[in-house]
C-alpha cells in the first residue's frame, strides 16, 4: 500500500499559502479554458439549432454557404414539386425560397454598427420552420415592405422595437412581428417576403439564394436529395439542415476552440511554474519526513506517487475552482460575427458537463507535469543528508 | 555473541572490512576503517564515541541508508550493498526499525497514523493493522494518546510514538540513535526502560549510539568507536574502556 494520500492533503493544507498560489494560477487557467470552450460549444449549439433534421437546404451546386449561391424560380418549382416534400392543408408544397442580405444597424449597447442578416422569405417560412413561431405582433403581409424580427433584434439594435419603422435598402419598412426561434441564430436575423426584397434591393427579380424544404420525415430526405440531385435541370447541392448549420458554425467554433487553447496553453505555462514552485517548496521543506519515510521502507514508486498524488490534490483543487468560477458564464449572452454569413449573432455560453470535465482534467494533467519533477527529485533525495538536516 | 576481531561465523549482523569515506571540498574524510562486527540475534549493544567519530553512519550503514565506499555488510544473509532501490527499501521494511535523536514523526499524522505508516508496505487488512498498532502503542504506554498530533505530544511521548512505529512491523533489527538526546533524564529513562524491555522480553537485536554512559549499561555489550574500528570495552560489557566516557 502507498504513503496515504491524507499525508499530502494536510502538509498541502499545512503550508496553505503557498498551495494557494498554486490553486489560483490554476483555477484562472481552468476558468479561461472552460469559458472559451463554453462560448465555443454556445455559438455551435445557436447555429446547429437553427436547424431541423426534417428540412432539406438546397444550394446551387458548389457553393458553401448561401451567400455564394443562386436558384432560379423554375429551379426552385421543380425542387418543390419533388419527391418528399410535405405539403400544407391546403395541398401547396412547403418550401421557402430565400434571399439573404446584410444590413448594417447601430447596435444598442455600443452604437456602432453591425451587421445583420436579413432574410426574405416565402409566405409559408412558418410552416417550413414549425420551430420558429410569432412571439408578438404577426407575420408579414406578402407583397408589403413588412419585417418580422428575430426576439434578439429589437433589444440588440436600436430601433427595432414592434412598430416602429426602419429605412434600409432604399425602403421604408415597418416591424410588424417579432418572432421566437428557440435560441437559434434566426432569432438575431430579420425576415420579410422574399420577392418585396429582391425588389427594393432593385435584384434580379426570381433568383433565389437557398431553397428550404419541410420533408414528410427526416427519412425523406434520400428520396428528396436522389431526385433533386439527379434532374437535369438543376445542378444543385442538398443538405439536411442541421447538418448544414453544423458545417457553418464549425469554422467559428474551432477559431474560438483554438484560440482558448492557446490562451489556455500560455496560461497553462505559468500555472505549472506555480506548481513546480510549489511542489519544490514542499519537497525541500519536508525533506527530513520524505527521509524519514524512505526509512521506513517506503520505496522511490511510493515517493513520486505520494508527490505526483500532492500535485494532483492541488491541481484539481484549482479546477474545481476554476469551474466553479466559469459557472456564472452558463447562459451568458454575448455577440459575434458569424463568419460563414458576416453577420452579427447572439448566442448563450454553455458550460456542459463534458466541458467541465475537460477543465478538471486539463487541471490534473497541469498537476502532473508540475509535480512530476519535485516528486522525482524527492525520491531521488539522499536520506542520510536529508536526516542530518532535521 | 558480538566481536570486532572479524571472525564471527553465521552471525545476524556481518561487517567485514567496513570503509566509509566522505569527501567535503577537495577533502576525504575517513570516518570507518577497515570495521568489523559481528552481531547475533536478541543482542543489545551499545556504541558510544566522540561527536563525529562515525556511530550515526555505522548505523546508516547497517539500516542501508548510506552504501559503504568498501567491504561488505550482511543482515540476516543479505549482502546490502548488493542492493538498491525498490528492494533496498522492500528489505529495510522488514528488517530495520529505526528510532531517531529527534523522533522523526509526520507532523500532520496522529500517533496511530504515524505507527501505522510501516504496516502499509505488509499486507495486513485494516483491522489486523489496527490490532497491531494498538498492540504497539499499548507496549509504550500511549493507547490514550492514539489521535493525538506529534504536536500534542510531549518529547517523552513523541519517542514512545517513534518506538512504536520501529517495531509495529516485527523488524529483525532496532537500530537507535541517540533516542534519548533531546530528553530530559526522566523521560530518557523511560525510553530506555522500553528499550530494554523490547531486549529483555521480546529478544530484539538492538544497536543503540548514546553518549549518556547509564544508557549504555543498558547494554548488554558497549562498544566503543574511536579511528574509524570498534573496540570491545570489556568482556562483560559492564565496564566503560575509558573513564572519561563514563563521568561525561
Ligand atoms: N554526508 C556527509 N558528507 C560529508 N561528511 C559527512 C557526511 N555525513 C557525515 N559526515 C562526517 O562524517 C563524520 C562522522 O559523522 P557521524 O557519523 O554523524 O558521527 P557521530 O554520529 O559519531 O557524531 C563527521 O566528521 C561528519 O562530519
Ligand atoms: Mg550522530
Amino acid at each position: 500500500m502507498a504513503i496515504p494520500i491524507e499525508y499530502n492533503v494536510r502538509s498541502a493544507v499545512a503550508r496553505w499559502p503557498s498551495t494557494l498560489v498554486a490553486v489560483l494560477s490554476i483555477a484562472g487557467t481552468v476558468a479561461v479554458f472552460v469559458v472559451m470552450l463554453a462560448m465555443a460549444q454556445g455559438f455551435q449549439a445557436t447555429l446547429v439549432s437553427g436547424g431541423s433534421p426534417e428540412n432539406a437546404i438546397v444550394l446551387r451546386g458548389g457553393a458553401e454557404s448561401e451567400m455564394m449561391s443562386a436558384l432560379t424560380l423554375d429551379q426552385a418549382r421543380v425542387l418543390a414539386g419533388a419527391p418528399g416534400v410535405a405539403r400544407s392543408a391546403a395541398g401547396d408544397p412547403l418550401a421557402s425560397n430565400e434571399v439573404v442580405v446584410i444590413g448594417a444597424f447601430a447596435l444598442a449597447a455600443t452604437g456602432s454598427d453591425a451587421n445583420v442578416q436579413i432574410r426574405g422569405v416565402s409566405p409559408l417560412a412558418l410552416d417550413v420552420r414549425p420551430n420558429v413561431r410569432i412571439a408578438g405582433g404577426r407575420f408579414f403581409q406578402p407583397g408589403l415592405t413588412e419585417l418580422v424580427v428575430g426576439r434578439n433584434v429589437p433589444s440588440t439594435y436600436t430601433g427595432f422595437s414592434l412598430g416602429s419603422t426602419v429605412e434600409f435598402g432604399g425602403g421604408s419598412w415597418t416591424i410588424v412581428g417579432v418572432f421566437d426561434a428557440g435560441g437559434s441564430s434566426f432569432d438575431s436575423e430579420i425576415w420579410c417576403d422574399a420577392t418585396v426584397l429582391n425588389q427594393i434591393f432593385k435584384r434580379p427579380e426570381n433568383i433565389f439564394q437557398s431553397v428550404t424544404v419541410r420533408l414528410e420525415s427526416p427519412e425523406s430526405l434520400g428520396a428528396f436529395k436522389d431526385a433533386a440531385t439527379s434532374d437535369p435541370r438543376l445542378a444543385v447541392d442538398v443538405f439536411r439542415e442541421t447538418t448544414y448549420y453544423e458545417e457553418q458554425s464549425r469554422t467559428v467554433s474551432t477559431i474560438i476552440r483554438v484560440l482558448g487553447f492557446i490562451v489556455a496553453a500560455v496560461m497553462a505555462v505559468g500555472a505549472v511554474f506555480a506548481a513546480l514552485n510549489t511542489m519544490y517548496a514542499a519537497v525541500s521543506a519536508r525533506s527530513a519526513e520524505i527521509a524519514t519515510l524512505k526509512a521506513l521502507g517506503f520505496g522511490p514508486a511510493s515517493v513520486v506517487a505520494s508527490f505526483v498524488g500532492e500535485s494532483i490534490v492541488v491541481a484539481l483543487a484549482g479546477g474545481v475552482v476554476g469551474s466553479l468560477a466559469a459557472l456564472p458564464f452558463n447562459g451568458f449572452t454575448s455577440g459575434t460575427m458569424n463568419w460563414s454569413s458576416f453577420s452579427y449573432l447572439a448566442f448563450s455560453f454553455r458550460v456542459t458537463p463534458a466541458i467541465v470535465a475537460s477543465g478538471l482534467v486539463f487541471s490534473i494533467v497541469m498537476g502532473i507535469v508540475g509535480g512530476l519533477p519535485p516528486a522525482v527529485r524527492a525520491a531521488r533525495l539522499p536520506i542520510v543528508v536529508a536526516l542530518r538536516e532535521l | 555473541m558480538v566481536r570486532v576481531d572479524g571472525k564471527g561465523t553465521e552471525s545476524l549482523v556481518e561487517i567485514r572490512s567496513l570503509d566509509k569515506k566522505y569527501r567535503r571540498g577537495g577533502e576525504e574524510i575517513d570516518v570507518l576503517r577497515g570495521l568489523n562486527l559481528d552481531v547475533d540475534q536478541g543482542e543489545f549493544i551499545a556504541f558510544m564515541g566522540p561527536s563525529g567519530s562515525g556511530k550515526t553512519t555505522l548505523l546508516n550503514l547497517i539500516g542501508g541508508l548510506d552504501v559503504p565506499t568498501a567491504g561488505t555488510i550482511r543482515v540476516a544473509g543479505d549482502e546490502i550493498g548488493a542492493l538498491s532501490g525498490r528492494k533496498l527499501a522492500a528489505w529495510r521494511a522488514r528488517h530495520i526499525g529505526f528510532i531517531f535523536q529527534m523522533y522523526n514523526l509526520i507532523p500532520v499524522l496522529t500517533a496511530f497514523q504515524n505507527v501505522q505508516l510501516p504496516l502499509l508496505l505488509t499486507g495486513l487488512s485494516k483491522s489486523d493493522r489496527r490490532e497491531h498498532v494498538e498492540a504497539a502503542l499499548e507496549l509504550v504506554g500511549l493507547t490514550d494518546r492514539m489521535h493525538h498530533y506529534p504536536r500534542q505530544l510531549s518529547g517523552g511521548q513523541e519517542q514512545r510514538v517513534a518506538i512504536a512505529r520501529a517495531i509495529v512491523a516485527d523488524p529483525t533489527i532496532l537500530l537507535c540513535d541517540e533516542p534519548t538526546g533531546d530528553l530530559d533524564r526522566a523521560s530518557g529513562d523511560e525510553i530506555l526502560a522500553i528499550i530494554s524491555r523490547l531486549s529483555r522480553e521480546f529478544r530484539k537485536t538492538i544497536f543503540l549510539v548514546t553518549h549518556d554512559p547509564v544508557a549504555a549499561e543498558r547494554a548488554g555489550t558497549l562498544l566503543h568507536l574511536d579511528k574509524g574500528t570498534l573496540l570491545e570495552c570489556a568482556a562483560d560489557g559492564r565496564v566503560a574502556c575509558k573513564p572519561e566516557d563514563r563521568k561525561r
